[in-house]
């Protein structure tokens, strides 16, 4: 039976805590008697035969929705969707659960003769995946029998051809969507929901739109009002995104498959990564050593590509079939099953330890937008409830910051860096001023559509998921990052963590309390 | 009286070239300027006059030259020894402040009929600048017979004089000829097209004195220019060029990219851009600054030449390739595209409007010729513009203070590394 997430108060005896930091960790001991360590809970029992529970569900949907085969028919348009390449974190071990639910999906079109079908990668605004990555998705069979003939699409959303725009919402929110889907008799979307806002309506309303609807949830405004985005009912993001997925839902008739995962991250050799530090033998002390020592050797780039190449053995808990709203609460609740953590009350401080991956740098460079982007958009928020620290609190992130960015994957960023941050770093400002230009510059148009690039104004979402953060929090200090990346984004560069901890006092106050969110493995506190 | 001089040993020259490549500046201890006790120079003729110097700049040609750096196209066109100092604020003997423009035309050199350039008002283009009857010198500051501005007296011709409003500090009047040569840049190009989607863009490559006037001028009188990049490596660059009109700040390793986003343009896989710039105005004058300036113009567009270049190694081909105009910018004359105003005239005006005292950073004695020199080599590094020698004595240093309404001026003293000029409190007394 694994043991639930667990909040240990620090005192003299407490061994270091182990702290994610990039490619590399840190052990740091916390001050006794006023600091605590969130634990996740312990991977969930993965679902005995996951393509047995996958038939089961597309047999006996959730909510308003007949059994898939009873939607199936020769001469209709199907398409499946699925999630992109920034799910799951890290990236899964073989087969990949798109590859287990298409299969299955695919296998029931077979039966009922439908031959018009087409997959589509829900990239929204997200890089365009490679080959490799496709095949990794969703297995060499479904690839080689998709790709060649021009039947596995890739969303483009701007391909002005491409879109169809189906309306406004009450709201007067525009709702601009794929035109393969628009023009579908069925959509079946198939989601890993890794983390609480993933999922819903979301997923079609972020994954297969435009620019023109993207922004009416992505921007400074809701994603203020959004506590947390990982926690729906109290997040304006999912309120819009929900009301456009509504209209959608009105036009086209949608499947939605949702599974969940355990939060078995780190395969045996970085076993001690998931478990607590009192309990690590020999042979965790061991790898520990052996890890840090071996990637201490390395050089920048050989250590993100071993750390990029680590595949996780997560499992699939959950697999829920049917209409979009009810599927969508089931997986919550077992997300929730895995990952929530009930801490009690707020501290002035909160400690996040980053590692290599996020969502946005699969295969890529953590750069600092996407540290920002993980430690004050994903870590933050990962609450339900109140944030774990204080208002007017310190957020202290430890990350190596590098001042690099990947050129093909992130153009966009490497100018939102250079010209919009060095004048400003409030972000309605740089929404007000910036965002426009940035998202209709025809050449990150060009590299979005034709390489593998993210959009344009994907970097300002970056800034606006840490918006909430920026607004709560009185300043955010990163240890050991480069110093200048640090500074040009507005927070305080550390060396170590003691000295993060003596600046956040000049906020604070004497012997704060500190909270450590230790975390990968994922977990939601809910915090009263 | 005193003065700088700059003697032609050869000895001297190599000395110099050596150190400086050691340390920009260094030419300022072995090299070929020296402190000397001379005669003034005589009144060369008619229509000359005698100045005393209040402030005389130290300008990137002077550091060429006190440096062992200097292209050999000088060799004919200056004579030893001489007194360098072309960018000077003087007295006049009947009391009057004046900046004296110093090229040393046909009027200057008592030709008469002058050559046509003369004629038309671009004593800069003049094709006698060996004739006449002063020795060979393309400018004060670089001819034997009159002096220059690092000393206690010269002499300038009175075609050459422009005087100084009452009221402006001499902080501010020091910066006009250098102003003169910044608006004279900055109007040396035509009118950026204004076709749909032409995106007039200027770019101003450096952010020493030039760079920054430079960007001043543009602000002030290219309404066809609409975004104004500066190039910039120091923060207190980055600062004035804000202040003083720059609609972005770029540092050299982001200038491609910053001209990309501002023009629409594409960027290619080595990094060259599908457009560009219409207008790069380089004022730096290195092999780096004109590849940059190159790798950042329009096809058809324009690149003025205004830093002293010397000899450099470009790769030209996107120059011939893009047929871009390059524009060599030498000194000041009437500017046709403001009415025929004379560059000085508008730099007189700059100067007022944009505060241009506030890139006076450090003075200096005569005597402290050395300092002075590295530190103006290393002005960017510093946090420091425009470094210059100070030969006020204290009643002079006050004379202009005396108008009343006046905030305080300088101090006369080395002023530290600030490029903002703190008023002198308790001197306007
Ligand atoms: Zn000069
Ligand atoms: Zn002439």
């Amino acid at each position: 039976m694994p043991r639930p997430g667990f909040v240990l108060e620090v005192d003299r005896s407490t061994p270091p805590a182990l702290i994610w930091h990039g490619e590399g960790f840190r052990l740091e001991r916390l001050p006794a008697e006023r600091s605590r360590i969130v634990y996740a809970p312990e991977p969930l029992a993965p679902l005995p035969d996951p393509d047995a529970a996958i038939r089961a569900a597309l047999l006996n949907p959730l909510g308003d929705r007949p059994p898939l085969p009873e939607l199936l028919r020769p001469g209709m348009r199907l398409t499946i969707a699925f999630d992109d390449l920034s799910l799951p974190l890290p990236p899964m071990r073989r087969p990949d659960n798109r590859q287990r639910v298409i299969e299955a999906v695919l296998d029931l079109a077979a039966d009922a003769g439908v031959d018009d079908v087409v997959l589509i990668a829900a990239l929204g605004l997200h890089r365009r995946m490679t080959e490799a990555e496709l095949r990794h998705a969703l297995g060499d069979r479904v690839y080689d029998a998709f790709a060649p003939s021009g039947k596995l699409l890739q969303h483009d959303a701007e391909d002005p051809k491409g879109l169809v725009m189906l309306g406004k919402t009450d709201l007067g929110e525009d709702v601009e969507v794929n035109r393969r889907v628009a023009e579908s008799d069925l959509l079946v979307y198939v989601n890993i929901n890794l983390v609480a806002m993933d999922g819903g309506h979301k997923s079609t309303s972020t994954g297969l739109m435009s620019y023109k609807s993207v922004r009416h949830h992505h921007n400074v405004r809701t994603l203020q009002h959004s506590r947390s985005l990982m926690d729906r009912p109290h997040s304006e993001l999912h309120s819009s995104a929900w009301r456009i997925g509504r209209l959608l839902n009105q036009h086209v008739k949608v499947f939605q498959i949702e599974t969940t995962l355990n939060n078995d991250a780190f395969g045996s050799q970085l076993a001690f990564l998931q478990k607590r530090e009192w309990e690590w033998g020999l042979r965790d002390r061991a790898s520990f050593m052996a890890a840090s020592r071996g990637v201490e050797l390395l050089s920048p780039r050989a250590r993100r590509s071993l750390f990029q190449s680590v595949l996780a053995p997560h499992q699939m808990t959950s697999v829920h079939a049917g209409e979009v709203e009810v599927v969508h609460e089931a997986t919550i609740a077992n997300l929730h099953r895995q990952q929530v953590v009930d801490v009690e009350g707020q501290s002035d401080v909160v400690i996040f330890g980053l590692p290599h991956v996020g969502p946005y740098n699969v295969g890529s460079i953590m750069n600092p937008l996407l540290v920002m982007c993980l430690g004050l958009g994903y870590f933050f928020n990962m609450y339900i409830g109140k944030p774990l620290v204080r208002p007017g609190g310190v957020v202290i992130l430890s990350h190596p910051t590098p001042w690099a960015f990947h050129p093909v994957h992130h153009p966009s960023y490497i100018d939102f860096f250079e010209e919009v941050l060095a004048s400003t770093t409030d972000p309605a400002e740089i929404e007000k001023t910036y965002e426009e230009r940035f998202a209709t510059d025809d050449w990150y148009r060009h590299l979005y559509r034709t390489s593998y690039a993210y959009h344009g104004v994907h970097p300002f979402y970056m800034w606006y998921w840490g918006a909430h953060a920026l607004e709560h929090a009185s300043s955010t200090v990163i240890v050991g990052g480069n110093r200048r990346a640090v500074r040009r984004m507005g927070f305080r560069p550390a060396s170590t963590l003691a000295d993060a901890l003596e600046m956040a006092e000049d906020q604070v106050g004497r012997d704060p309390t500190i909270t450590y969110f230790r975390c990968p493995p994922l977990m939601l506190a809910r915090v009263e | 009286m005193k003065a700088l001089q700059v003697e032609h040993s050869l000895a001297r020259f190599a000395a110099a070239r050596i150190a400086s490549g050691w340390k920009a500046g260094a030419g300022g201890r072995v090299g070929p300027l020296r402190l000397v006790d001379a005669d003034p120079p005589a009144l060369p003729g008619p229509g000359w006059q005698r100045l005393s110097p209040r402030l005389s700049g130290i300008c990137g040609s002077d550091l060429a030259t006190v440096d062992g750096r200097s292209s050999r196209w000088f060799e004919p066109l200056v004579s030893f020894p001489f007194v360098p100092g072309h960018e000077v604020v003087a007295d006049t003997a009947d009391g009057r402040r004046a900046v004296v423009e110093p090229v040393l035309g046909c009027e200057a050199r008592g030709i008469d009929p002058p050559c046509a350039s003369c004629a038309a008002g671009r004593r800069r283009q003049c094709t006698n600048l060996t004739g006449g009857h002063l020795a060979p010198g393309l400018q004060t500051g670089y001819c034997r017979d009159t002096g220059g501005g690092w000393s206690h007296s010269f002499v300038a011709h009175e075609s050459q004089l422009h005087f100084v409003p009452e009221g402006m500090p001499d902080e501010a009047a020091v910066l006009v000829e250098p102003a003169a040569c910044a608006v004279h840049a900055a109007l040396s190009a035509p009118a950026c097209g204004a076709g749909p989607g032409d995106e007039p863009v200027a770019v101003v490559i450096g952010a020493g004195t030039l760079g920054l006037c430079v960007v001043a001028a543009l602000a002030r009188w290219r309404e066809d220019v609409t975004r104004v990049i500066a190039v910039a490596k120091y923060p207190h660059q980055r600062e004035l060029a804000t202040k003083l009109g720059a609609t972005s700040v770029a540092s050299p390793s982001e200038v491609r990219r910053a001209v990309r986003r501002a023009t629409g343009s594409w960027m290619l896989d080595n990094g060259q851009l599908s457009g560009g710039a219409p207008l790069v105005i380089d004022c730096a004058g290195t092999a780096d600054s004109l590849a940059a300036a190159l790798a950042v113009a329009l096809p058809g567009g324009y690149l003025v030449l205004t830093g002293m270049p010397g000899q450099t190694n470009t790769d030209l081909t996107p120059l011939w390739q893009r047929e871009v105009h390059l524009v060599g910018s030498y000194t000041y004359g009437p500017e046709p595209a403001v009415g025929g105003r004379h560059s000085f005239d508008l730099a007189f005006e700059l100067a007022e409007a944009a505060r241009l005292e506030r890139l006076v950073s450090a003075t200096y004695p005569l005597e402290r010729s050395a300092e002075a020199v590295e530190h103006a080599a290393s002005a960017g590094r510093r946090g420091a513009v425009k470094v210059a020698f100070d030969m006020r004595g204290e009643p002079r240093r006050l004379s202009y203070l005396q108008a009343p309404g006046l905030p305080g001026g300088g101090s006369g003293e080395v002023l530290g590394e600030s490029p903002e000029r703190l008023p002198a409190s308790g001197e306007a007394g």
